[in-house]
């Protein structure tokens, strides 16, 4: 085996490459990236960069000690299994041993009409966050449309900044992955934080002349914006890889090892990457945050170099976070397939508490406020694979627990 | 080896405590503690902590 080939120049293509490079394979690696930045790391861009705290140097990856060919700025285009050759949008061909895909996700774009108006952005690259952060400069109204993870994030920011904020969702409630109860304590945090908070409201457009200037919602009123945060998650990015002839869900669809279902020399990591979960039912998932992305690009860059039988599989329990004002929000497992997440634990003025659920009597989902001790030892039970029912009696027996929740009997 | 820990950096993920028991832990604060001096059979599970950390706060030295 000669050349690997990496196609995605963030964290899961970044870490591939340092893996593979440690489990002693000195052949080629080329990583190929469509920005022409070097892998930096994504988080603080909803918030510290965003916030001006960080600069965007500070978030570069270390990886001047890396070996291997830099194919920056060109996007992969197609990947040609029966010349096992990687096709780039500039035409240049780069042939693979074995390749991983890395490509990661992209935000999902306004679907209406308005979404190309000057004012109007997305956040999930460096070159966004500066062009957002350039924006707040002028002290706007800021609109965001959608309520997940990195529309509630960018609204916390703004507040920070003292910027005048409505945030708009469809759903009832933010951060719908936490569920109605945690939802509704998002909730109160952001309007706690002077956040307009619009919930089970519609967007029927996005209005202005040369800019932005608002939101119309669908039961006719109109929320003034200078600046429109469109937060409405992310896509895979797959699409170059339609004729390739690989399964795709629309994840790369991957055995347990993140070696491709169609392909023994095609892996993949990270949010472009599909593969079955035991803590799912062993169901495919496809999970888009910052740990998945280091763990599945280490894992698939060891498994690269190893033959197929010796390929290790993806087991752990998916750990994210988001930080909202003084709330550290964590989570692992998957809280979205629990029957209901409970609260098992609080201190008494409901500022730190863990909260956590089963299905079909196993533990599968934990989130945490502000509670980053007791989330350790919860992690350890997901990964033993630890009984519902088991957790909540020990969590109730523990001296160490955050103490009993308000309302509960002990 | 000896093991750093850039606390303006670190936000208890706690991703160390899950690489390395013996190495990391949590106070009941939440804030990291951590041995600065490590032996050098556990390098694996300290590189691995660092490589794993979201804020890439902790430096090994020989």
């Amino acid at each position: 085996m000669r050349r690997i080939v990496v196609v995605g120049a963030s964290l899961a293509g970044l870490r591939a490459a340092q893996a593979a490079r440690a489990a002693g394979f000195d052949g080629e690696i080329v990583l190929v990236g469509d920005e022409h930045h070097r892998p930096y790391t994504r988080p603080p861009l909803s918030k510290e960069l965003l916030a001006g705290q960080q600069t965007p140097e500070g978030c570069g990856f270390p990886c001047e000690d890396l070996d291997v060919a830099w194919r920056l700025g060109v996007p992969a285009s197609a990947l040609d299994r029966e010349r096992r050759t990687v096709v780039l949008a500039d035409g240049d061909e780069v042939p693979y041993d074995r390749a991983i895909v890395a490509t990661g996700c992209r935000a999902r774009p306004w679907p209406g009409e308005g979404g190309d108006l000057p004012g109007v952005f997305t956040l999930r690259g460096i070159d966004d966050a500066i062009a957002l952060r350039a924006a707040f400069e002028a002290r706007p109204k800021v609109a965001i449309v959608g309520a997940g993870f990195v529309g509630c994030e960018v609204a916390a920011t703004a507040r920070k900044h003292d910027l005048d904020v409505t945030v708009i969702d469809i759903a009832p409630q933010p951060m719908l992955p936490l569920g109605p109860e945690l939802g509704a304590r998002c909730a109160d945090l952001h309007r706690a934080h002077g956040v307009d908070l619009r919930l089970g409201a519609g967007v029927a457009g996005l209005r202005g002349g040369e800019r932005v200037e608002a939101i119309e919602l669908a039961d006719g009123t109109t929320v003034d914006a200078d600046v429109v945060v469109v937060a409405l998650g992310a896509l895979p990015n797959t699409e170059w890889l339609a004729s390739s002839g690989l399964e795709l869900d629309p994840g790369v669809a991957c055995d347990p090892t993140l070696t491709s279902t169609t392909d023994p020399d095609v892996l993949a990591a990270g949010d472009a990457a599909s593969w079955p979960h035991p803590l799912a039912g062993g169901e495919r998932v496809r999970v888009e945050h910052w740990t998945v992305a280091a763990e599945h690009g280490q894992l698939a860059g060891r498994n690269a170099v190893a033959p197929a039988a010796e390929r290790v599989a993806h087991t752990t329990p998916p750990y994210f976070w988001s930080d909202q004002y003084d709330v550290k929000i964590q989570a692992v497992g998957f809280p979205t397939r629990a029957d209901a997440l409970e609260i098992l634990e609080s201190t008494p003025d409901g500022g730190r508490f863990v909260a956590a659920g089963g299905r079909d009597g196993r533990l599968v989902g934990v989130v945490a406020f502000n509670a980053a001790k007791r989330l350790a030892w919860y992690r350890r039970q997901l990964a033993a694979g630890a009984a519902f029912d088991d957790v909540r009696q020990a969590v109730a027996a523990d001296e160490g627990a955050l103490g009993a929740p308000v309302g509960a009997a002990r | 080896m000896k093991v750093h820990v850039d606390m303006n950096l670190c936000q208890s993920h706690g991703e160390c405590v899950i690489a390395a028991p013996d190495v990391f832990e949590l106070g009941d604060d939440d804030v990291l503690v951590w041995k600065e001096d490590v032996p050098e059979e556990r390098r694996a599970a300290v590189e691995e902590a660092a490589n794993v950390c979201p804020m890439m706060a902790i430096r090994v030295e020989d």
